[in-house]
Parts: structure tokens; sequence; C-alpha cells
């Protein structure tokens, strides 16, 4: 059992097989990509394997701490930010091989033409618990 | 203590059930409806007979559960089929549920689930918030499991290393939330070496009550990782040990090895050291050596090389290592500690960097990056 994470990126990931930007699909072809979407969270609650998904706004912001008694400092966002996360969904399966499996079928959503997007998704294990048994 | 009295009867009268003919499935949804019921009820009118009251409460919920015109079919389709009643001995009945539970059609954590709510009579969001997943995903996981084994007859013979897998996953995976795994995976061994002879039962429960014993001490009060050689020793739970290390014997005597003794011999080695240099490395080696040949496993060999540096020298240890693939989960680890026992604090600074980076678990990660600032900080 192990818990992994599909990161979905706005920016930054390898350009997909059907890249054409989502404000240049049909209504309908939009459509089809969040059923998909929510077809696939909730076949993977069927099966046991899902954790939870969320979708975040493109735009944020950069926050540190700027020293005792003075209010955190705030900029960007920044356009040239390489690396946009878009979203993500987090899966508890049985194996790597089924992880890989399953951010394969999400990568198949439909896109441009109602063809799959082939969209890169970065696939990222889990810290665990560590075990009893050490030796 | 209610709770333990009910989880304890919880196999039991879900095996009575079966055999009278419900389908699994429905079965151990009544049992569940029924302990609900039983915790509601219980406080304040505990019954004379808890088992006597569970089966009737548990039956009686099957049946209402069972009332529409399809699923009576079903039912009475089942009740046709079922096969003449035997010898119902309560003990057989939960050993059957073990194997159903670990049927090896099921995934591990799938059989992980159905065992722990049907044979250990967890509720759903208990197990759900033990492994950190929904409730509404740990209830389909159980009846989908539920489903995969629903056909397979509940009087044949299981098998006992697949059980003994499971219970040995639920010990050794455990996450923390209100339900301790590793007691529960305990008892649940505890309960299984009742009722079957079998000197791999008894090894395991030797493996997990000798680890259990030192759990206290594996973390440090901030929750960092505490390495065996570093462990108050005073503070082991001997009367644990004792109990693991007679169980163990007793199997041993018996001469079926297999790698749950091999495993616990090793424990109880470690156990018997009054400080970590008593530790008897050499016999360690041994028994790391009938692992190997039992389990012919990559894991184990990497283990044994780290016992293979304390018997005999960091040298002899990374040679033993330098015959295994580097890309092993913990090999950098264990390269990191053999080489600084050798004398060679900057390559295993290096290495234990290298190691915290590919670390699985946060406690490791943040141990091996200590070992590693401590050996930077020297230079």
């Amino acid at each position: 059992m192990a818990k992994y994470l599909l990161l979905k990126h706005y920016r930054g990931a390898p350009a997909a097989v059907n890249d054409v930007p989502m404000d240049k699909w049909t209504p309908e072809e939009i459509s089809a990509h969040m059923q998909y979407m929510s077809d696939f969270a909730a076949r993977l609650e069927e099966t046991g394997e899902f954790v939870d998904g969320q979708a975040l706004a493109p735009e944020g912001a950069w926050v540190r701490y700027d020293g005792e008694g003075r209010p955190p400092v705030t900029d960007g966002p920044f356009a040239e930010t390489k690396d946009l996360i878009a979203g993500w969904m987090v899966i508890d399966v049985d194996s790597y091989e089924r992880a890989v499996e399953l951010a394969g079928e999400l990568s198949a959503a439909p896109g441009a033409g109602g063809k799959p997007i082939h969209e890169w998704l970065e696939l990222r294990p889990f810290l665990t618990e560590p075990p009893t048994v050490t030796e | 203590m209610d709770e333990a009295l009910l989880r304890s009867l919880t196999p039991n009268v879900l095996g009575i059930l079966v055999r009278r003919g419900a389908d699994f499935a429905a079965a151990e949804d009544a049992v569940q409806d029924a302990l609900v019921e039983a915790l509601r009820v219980w406080p304040a009118d505990h019954p004379r007979d808890p088992k006597g009251w569970l089966v009737t409460v548990a039956w009686r919920k099957f049946l209402d559960a069972t009332r529409s015109d399809t699923a009576r079919r079903r039912r009475e389709d089942l009740v046709d089929e079922e096969p003449a009643p035997g010898p119902a001995r309560s003990v057989d009945d939960t050993l059957q549920l073990y194997f159903l539970c670990a049927h090896p059609s099921l995934t591990p954590s799938s059989a992980v689930a159905l065992t722990l709510r049907a044979v250990g009579g967890l509720t759903t969001r208990q197990i759900a918030q033990a492994y950190l997943v929904p409730e509404a995903t740990m209830a389909q996981r159980i009846s989908r499991a539920k489903r995969t084994v629903n056909g397979v007859r509940f009087d044949q013979p299981g098998d006992v290393a697949t059980v003994l897998r499971v219970l040995y996953l639920v010990f050794n995976e455990g996450y923390s939330g209100d339900v301790d795994l590793a007691a529960e995976a305990i008892r649940l061994t505890r309960q299984l070496a009742a009722g079957i002879d079998h000197p791999e039962v008894a090894g395991l429960l030797a493996l997990m009550l000798l680890h259990h014993a030192r759990r206290g001490t594996r973390t440090a009060p901030d929750g960092s990782l505490v390495p065996l050689a570093e462990q108050d020793r005073s503070r082991w739970d001997t009367k644990l040990i004792a109990e693991g290390v007679e169980i163990l014997q007793a199997a041993l005597a018996r001469d079926r090895l297999g790698e749950f003794q091999a495993q616990a011999a090793i424990a109880a080695l470690h156990a018997d050291a009054q400080t970590a240099e008593e530790t008897d490395w050499v016999q360690i080696v041994e028994w790391y050596d009938e692992l190997v040949r039992l389990t012919d496993s990559p894991v184990v060999r990497l283990n044994r090389a780290v016992a293979v540096g304390e018997a005999d020298g960091p040298r002899a240890g990374l040679a033993a290592l330098a015959e295994l693939d580097d890309s092993l989960p913990r090999h950098a680890a264990v390269a990191a500690y053999l080489h600084e026992r050798d004398g060679d604090p900057v390559t295993a600074a290096r290495l234990y960097a290298e190691a915290a980076q590919k670390a699985p678990n946060l406690a490791e990660r943040d141990y091996l990056t200590r070992q590693a600032a401590r050996l930077n900080a020297r230079r």
C-alpha cells in the first residue's frame, strides 16, 4: 500500500501530444474533459484507491517571513515562474506499477477534437511511516 | 472493555452466520450492525451470554437486510446450497475467516482491510483513519473485497502463508491512528496461533512480540529515530521478550524452519544482548544465511552485509555489499555506515546525504541527514 501524488501542471511539464490550450476547445470538448476527470475520480473511489483530488487557481502569491513584529511580505505572481501546478490527485495503491497505470489513464483525458491530450503528469511517492521491523 | 470483548467474539459470530447459510458479505454487514447495537445497548444492559446475544441480533439484522424479494430469493438459493452442517467448532470458523480474508484473489491492501474488519471487528471508519484514506474509499475497498471472496467456499482449507503475510503487513506498515495496528496485529496473530498448530505462526508471533518489546525506545520524544545500537535497553519490555523467546524456542524445536522463525531468531539475539557491544553478531550472520537460503531476498542480503560488517569488520561488510545491486532501497545507507566504521568519514558523509535523498520515509530521511551533517561538521 503506497500513496502517490499525481501532479498536473499548467506550466513546466513537457509538451503534451495534443497540445491545444483549453480556451481553444469547443464548450462540448471542455464538458467532455471535465466529465472524464470526475468519472475517473469516481471510479477510483469504487476501487478503493481514491484519497484526494483538488484543483488550484493559476494565480497565487509568494509569501515570506519578514522578521519579528512585521507582517509577512507578499510578492508576485511572477509571470516567469516556470513550474505552475494546476491540481493534484492522491491515490492509495498496491504498487508503483498500478500508480503508473492510473496516471496513464488520467493523461488520456480528452482535449481538442475529443482526442486524448497525452498530457505529462508528475508522479511522486509519499514518504511513509517507518516500518516496524528494521533488521 | 466491552469493545475488546466484542472484537474477540466478532470472527466467531460471523463464522456462525456463514455456516447458517448467510453469504459472507451480507453476514459481515449484519455482524457490524450487531456490534454497533451492542456498543449502544450493553453499557446499560449487559447480556449474560454476550456471544449468544450477538448471534441472535446479527442473524436478525441479516434477515432484516435480506427482506426484499430479490435478496430473499438469493438467500433461499444459498440456503439450498448449504452443505450439511459439520462439526461447527468455533476455532474452525475463526480459522476459515482468516483464510477467506487473506484469499490469494485479493490484493494486499484489500486483504488487510477485510481482515481488520471481518476478523478484527474494527469499523470502516477506524480502518480508514488508520490508513489515512477517506472513509468512502475504505468502504468501497472492503465491499469490493467481500464481493471478490463471496464465491469462495467457506469449508475449503486455505494457505497459512498468505494469512501470515497479511498479518505481517498490518504489523510492519502500521500508520498511527486511534487504533494501534501493531497491537491489533499481535492480537490477531495470538488468536490465530491459538487455533492452528504451525511453527511459522508461532515464529511470526514471536517476531512481533520481540519487536514490540522495543517499541518505546525506537523513537526519541521529538519523534526522531533511535537506531538499535543507541536504544535504552533497560526500557525494553522484558516480559514481552521472555514470551517471544519462549514461543520461538518451542517453534524452533519442531525443526521446520521458516522465514518468520529465522527473523524472530535474529530479533531474539538482539533482545538477548545487555549492551549493543555484547550482540552475538556471528550467530546473527548465521541466521541471515538461513534467511537468504529461505527467501533469496536482496533486502535480506543487504541486512546480512550489515551483520557481516559487525561480525568480521567493515571491510568484510563492504565486500558483502559489493555483490549487491546498488539500486536496492537503503543500499547507500548501509554503505555509508560501513564506510564510517572503516574510517572514511568523507565517503560516509556523501553516501549518507545520498541515502537521505532516497529514504522512503520522513523519520529515516531526517536520521540520515543528521548523520551526514554530523560527519560534515567534524571536518
